[in-house]
């Protein structure tokens, strides 16, 4: 299974035409204790870099993109009932939606471990 | 995920504190026209709780702290000047006493708000950091032929804040503890010169310590040295006066706001209302009383989401789920940590300001139900 990265600190993994989609834990830090998780529907179609779901700081609202263009499958209902998993476990059980890969070409502007470590340096 | 705009830091103010947060792990941010820490390790949320389960300490340097001194040497004459502009009772004030007040405007509207102490000899000013020289300079306009106004600015100002707050304290300073809420004056504290106040703005017991800016980072460490105190940055400074149903200058209050509306009415003393003794007199003192008598149109409250979602500063609100035209807006909103539930503040026009009345805040253009609250909405433990 391959993870990837935007520059706005989301990861996605990617298992056969399913993305699953969470923020990195460098977000998770930035943004502080989590109080809040909003999830889009399952069902919805997301354009690239659409506003796809929303994770509230004690200060603050972030909004997260989707990293490429699907149809949402699944979403994490854990990090709903808990929002400070996403605190705690950013990079596993705090996933946040699983997306149906429409076009595997996006894939290609996406960064990999090695150069997000060195975006968020 | 969008990260925050950083702000640029040039042109920043620092505290006497500055080298202290840093060393401390504060994450900095501009406030203010301030280099100022809105959070150390633990993160708003363990902040908030400590401070309401301990003690929190905060630097609140940035504040403004202003001598009024009497040209005649007679407090009273520096009180009765300073009524020119506040609606409160400032002469009723006693030796050693504080209160809070507000700076008005010819509207009615509130140019700043502001804790006014009597010192016996001259009364000490402590006024928010963004209105500071607005500030000092409307009191040399309007008080100098009575008053020096002198800024203090070779002094910090710390808050202790929290129910340990007076047993920490009392180890520095005899007499601490037997300060009610509200008394001030100077106190020697660790054996330094302080001015002390037994107030703050986190709905705490607590202190509000000023301090020579040389010797604050000594009376800091001295209080941090004790396990029951942490540093507390101001993101729950926010969260913490926002439980407290206290009011953010630019936010919840500001030149378009009266005290009326603000739900203010508790500071304006009966003696400067229509009536009293010593009526009116300040700014926009016509239309503040006329709203003393006759009400106004719309009313800061409370306000509670049924739901777990925050509604911040800025959403509108609506009488329903499907009306069309907004009746007013969230001025301060947020997640409370001691209530582990979302608590926001906001105008409503006043028939819409009774306890319980459900409205609604469009929130990412969802219609999301909240109710009218009473606050503050975690009871205060101010020491009367």
């Amino acid at each position: 299974m391959t993870t990837l990265y935007t520059s706005d600190h989301e990861w996605l993994s990617i298992d056969g035409d399913t993305a699953t989609i969470g923020i990195t834990d460098y977000a998770q830090a930035q943004l502080g204790d989590v109080v809040f998780v909003e999830l889009p529907q399952v069902g919805r179609s997301l354009k690239k870099a659409e506003a796809a779901a929303v994770v509230e700081s004690v200060k603050a609202a972030s909004d997260v993109y989707a990293p490429i263009t699907g149809e949402v499958v699944e979403v994490n209902q854990a990090i709903v009932d808990e929002p400070a998993l996403v605190n705690t476990d950013a990079s596993g059980k705090a996933w946040f939606f699983k997306l149906k890969v429409a076009d595997k070409g996006e894939l290609g502007g996406l960064m990999d471990e090695a150069a997000y470590k060195a975006h968020t340096a | 995920m969008a990260e925050p705009a950083a702000a640029s830091s040039l042109s920043l103010k620092r505290t006497p504190l500055h080298a202290l947060h840093v060393s401390l792990g504060g994450k900095i941010v501009p406030f203010a026209g301030y280099e100022m820490p809105v959070q150390y390790a633990p993160g708003v949320l363990k902040e908030h709780l400590h401070t309401r389960a301990a003690a929190g300490l905060f630097d609140v340097s940035h504040m403004g702290q202003v001598a009024l001194v009497p040209k005649s040497g007679k407090v009273t004459d520096a009180a009765a000047a300073l009524e020119r502009l506040v609606p409160q009772d400032i002469i009723g004030i006693a030796p050693g006493r504080q209160r809070y007040a507000q700076f008005t405007n010819a509207d009615g509207g509130i140019l700043d708000d502001l804790m006014v102490a009597n010192f016996g000899e001259h009364l000490v000013l402590v006024v928010n950091a963004a209105c500071k020289d607005a500030d000092i300079e409307l009191l040399r306009n309007g008080l100098s032929d009575v008053c020096e106004v002198q800024p203090l600015a070779d002094r910090a100002l710390l808050a202790l804040q929290g129910p340990r707050a007076a047993a920490v304290l009392a180890k520095f300073c005899a007499d601490a503890d037997s300060m009610r809420f509200m008394d001030a004056g100077p106190r020697m504290i660790d054996g330094l010169a302080c001015y002390v106040s037994r107030s703050g703005y986190t709905g705490e017991d607590g202190y509000e310590i000023s301090v020579p800016a040389d010797k604050a980072e000594q009376l800091a460490e001295a209080l941090l040295s004790d396990k029951d105190v942490l540093p507390i940055g101001l993101g729950a400074r926010d969260s913490l006066r926002l439980e407290a149903g206290l009011c953010l200058y630019g936010h919840d209050i500001d030149t378009t706001t009266t005290p009326v509306e603000a739900a203010l009415e508790w500071s304006v003393q009966k003696l400067r209302r229509s009536g009293g003794a010593r009526a009116a007199g300040f700014p926009g003192a016509d239309r503040i009383l006329a709203q003393f008598d006759s009400g106004a149109a719309r009313r800061r409250v409370g306000l509670k989401p049924e739901g777990r979602a925050p509604v911040r500063e800025g959403a509108v609100l609506f009488a329903t789920a499907d009306a069309t035209d907004p009746i007013g807006k969230v001025t301060s909103g947020g997640f409370g940590p001691t209530l582990n539930a979302p608590v926001a503040m906001g105008y409503v026009p006043t028939a819409l300001a009774a306890l319980d009345t459900r409205l609604f805040a469009d929130v990412r253009g969802q219609r999301l139900p909240l109710r009218v609250a009473a606050m503050p909405f975690v009871p205060n433990t101010y020491k009367r």
